[in-house]
């Protein structure tokens, strides 16, 4: 792919420097000029241009970015209310349906028609959003920060602390994932904290719990392989302190790896959340219309499976909604994989 | 290496103690227990239920259980039953008069191991991956020799949507296209004696696999067509197909190799939820139907089961590197 190694500096940044040398040899004046000027630009603003150039990258940030918008304002843009149960109004098709299986027409009203309870199946999807964005990157949040100083502190102190990590990934990596999810959301769902924000926080917990081992495997890694690089040697030499060393020449350099991970780990997330709540597992749908969540698209594909049959549009609602929505994460981090990392474009 | 063999299977020992431990202490503390009926039944009476557990030890302190469970414990008249390190897993407390072992591996009278719950699973694993090779290998190598054409593009928006839906969305697609909608398969069959019934579980098990397979093939087929030895056999004359089949194959495919054994791993212990929703008869079902029911010892039992298959399949990752490429030496 990249055979011409002086591509990417052609970026859209702004007109390439031309060197105004008065010179026989014009080109090789301008291939000295353009070489000279490239650590003007930082590394991420070089893979961001890299990236919008990739168009499924950009199609789905922006559709990542309008998902973000609808689980914010969710309260606003909803045409129904998602709690109401309209009496009669009960397996209403979808619009676009002129007569559902179950012989009801729909009602203009009610985009992707209504559930077992009169409820329309729409508004309870945006709502859903809001469930998994915030699956999807609180838990991130906490993962991160706890995996890079663990992942810092193991890789570049060595001694107790990694022996811990090891072996605490020894053993995570014997648990499959989803059962420990189970086991302790069934376990913790009637305590104290099982109940905080309709299960919410216990997600939360568990997820982060399982999730920080991975990041700090990957830091370590980067930091033992970067510690013994010669820009860290000369940061000892002038007397830098450990701390900076790990926060200001360490991680800048192992950010790459981080934000592609990162960009996985959240669809990771939301489907943990999806496949937990279609089994009952995840956030208790709530009635109360206070609350910030009421249901999730688990929740909400778990309540349409009896119904498979009169309107499959209680189940294919939030499934298309979690497809599209984890297919558009994939993208963007195979997109950010390919921005961060050229040498690897298009071999993954 | 035989040495470092004994190593891995040596640190299993407290791998599957910190396992066993939080699964039992976890599960011991989730509400109810396994002499709960339906709320709509008949409970068990304060009295049985109070025999019951004296009988099955659930009235002993939580480690001294952990501790029979794992090792054994003495009875009352002083006789010895040995747990979980004689592969004994402990008799379940809702199958009443079965074993944990028995249900898990012994088939129904006169058939073979493969009509057992595991036998089941491993059939439907099995199945699954034989479908994730046979496509997904030629998928990922024609991907990679025609890379950035069309047949490219089209199979990696495929590998993309395989990798990230999970199984049991694209079940619910494919339950409602083809059960619901056109009535071309049977959703809950009778019988898992006919072949068609296992048409759709296959696939929606298989998918995410042979994506998986494909998307590494491809990757691991593009670095090696990078290589010096490539140009070397196409400077020498080689034909193409020998170039492909000897020079690339050969090498390109040593980490797909290594890769099935934690996969097939992966398709026995994660498929308790596509067995749900199909009732298929396996030990994914079984698993998720203990939960619910608190049968500690068989949650206890599979748990144990999961994580002894889960490591041996990793360890075979090592050993198979060594043999496919003799680069690879383990260290001690």
């Amino acid at each position: 792919m990249n055979e011409n190694p002086l591509k990417s500096e052609n970026s859209p940044v702004g007109p390439a420097p031309v060197a105004k040398v008065e010179n026989t040899f014009q080109n090789s004046a301008k291939v000295a000029a353009l070489e000279v000027s490239t650590p003007a630009r930082d590394l991420l603003v070089d893979a961001w241009y890299r990236l919008i150039r990739n168009k499924a990258s950009v199609v789905s940030m922006v559709f990542i970015a309008f998902l973000m918008f609808i689980a914010i304002f969710a309260n606003v843009i909803v045409p129904n209310n998602p709690l109401k149960m309209n009496s009669g109004k009960d397996y209403l098709p979808p619009v676009w349906i002129e007569k559902g299986p179950a012989g009801a027409a729909p009602d203009p009203r009610f985009l992707m028609g209504t559930d077992t309870l009169g409820r329309d199946v729409f508004a309870r999807a945006i709502y859903g959003t809001r469930v998994s964005f915030v699956v999807g990157f609180v838990p991130t949040v906490i993962v991160l920060l706890l995996g890079t100083i663990i992942g810092m502190v193991a890789g570049y102190a060595g001694g107790g602390v990694d022996n811990f990590l090891m072996r605490f990934t020894d053993v995570m990596y014997a648990f499959p994932d989803l059962l420990f999810f189970i086991i302790i959301m069934i376990s913790l769902r009637d305590t104290f904290i099982g109940n905080l924000g309709n299960g919410m926080i216990l997600l939360f917990g568990a997820l982060a719990l399982v999730g920080w081992v991975g990041v700090a495997r990957l830091v370590r890694g980067q930091v033992l392989s970067l510690k013994e690089k010669e820009f860290v040697e000369a940061a000892r030499c002038i007397g830098a302190r450990d701390s900076r060393i790990m926060f200001r020449h360490i991680l800048p350099n192992s950010l790459s790896p981080l934000i592609v991970t990162t960009a996985f780990m959240i669809p990771g997330f939301i489907i943990t959340e999806a496949t937990l709540g279609y089994l009952g597992l995840g956030l208790r749908p709530s009635t109360n219309p206070t609350d910030f969540f009421l249901t999730s698209w688990g929740a909400m594909m778990l309540e349409g499976q009896v119904s498979i049959n009169v309107q499959p549009w209680m189940l294919l609602t939030p499934a298309i909604m979690v497809s599209l929505t984890v297919l558009a994460f994939t993208f963007l981090g195979d997109g950010l994989r390919d921005a961060l990392d050229p040498r690897l474009q298009g071999t993954q | 290496m035989t040495t470092y063999v004994i190593k891995r299977l040596l640190w299993l020992i407290p791998v599957i103690l910190v396992v066993s431990a939080v699964t039992f202490f976890l599960m011991h503390n989730a509400p109810g227990g396994p002499w709960d009926r339906d709320l709509s039944a008949r409970q068990v009476d304060a009295n049985t239920q109070r025999l019951l557990n004296d009988y099955y030890g659930l009235d002993k302190p939580l480690w001294r259980q952990y501790v029979a469970y794992l090792i054994g414990d003495f009875k009352d008249d002083g006789s010895f039953t040995c747990g979980a390190v004689c592969l004994n897993l402990g008799p379940s407390y809702r199958q009443r008069g079965r074993f944990v072992q028995d249900i898990l591996f012994t088939p129904a009278e006169g058939k073979s191991i493969f009509y057992s719950q595991f036998g089941y699973s491993l059939r439907l694993a099995l199945l699954a991956l034989t479908m994730a090779v046979l496509i997904g290998f030629p998928v990922g190598i024609i991907s990679a020799l025609r890379q950035n054409s069309w047949v490219d593009y089209v199979s990696l928006f495929f590998v993309t949507i395989g990798i990230s839906v999970p199984g049991f969305v694209l079940a619910i697609f494919m339950i409602i296209l083809f059960g619901s909608r056109l009535h071309w398969l049977q959703i809950i069959p009778q019988s898992w004696d006919e072949v068609s019934v296992w048409i759709m579980p296959t696939i929606v098990m298989g998918f995410g696999t042979m994506a998986r397979t494909a998307r590494l093939t491809r990757s691991s087929m593009l670095e090696v067509m990078r290589m010096d030895y490539i140009r070397t056999a196409r400077a020498k004359g080689l034909m193409e197909r020998v170039v492909v089949f000897r020079h690339m194959l050969k090498n390109a495919l040593i980490p797909v190799v290594t890769f099935l054994g934690p996969a097939l791993a992966g398709l026995i212990t994660g498929s308790f939820i596509i067995e749900t929703m199909f009732a298929f008869p396996g030990m994914g079902r079984a698993y998720v139907t203990a939960i619910t029911q608190r049968d500690y010892s068989m949650i206890m039992g599979t748990t144990l089961f999961f994580a002894v298959l889960i490591a041996v399949a990793n360890l075979s990752v090592d050993l198979v590197y060594t043999l496919l490429d003799p680069r690879i030496r383990l260290s001690d």
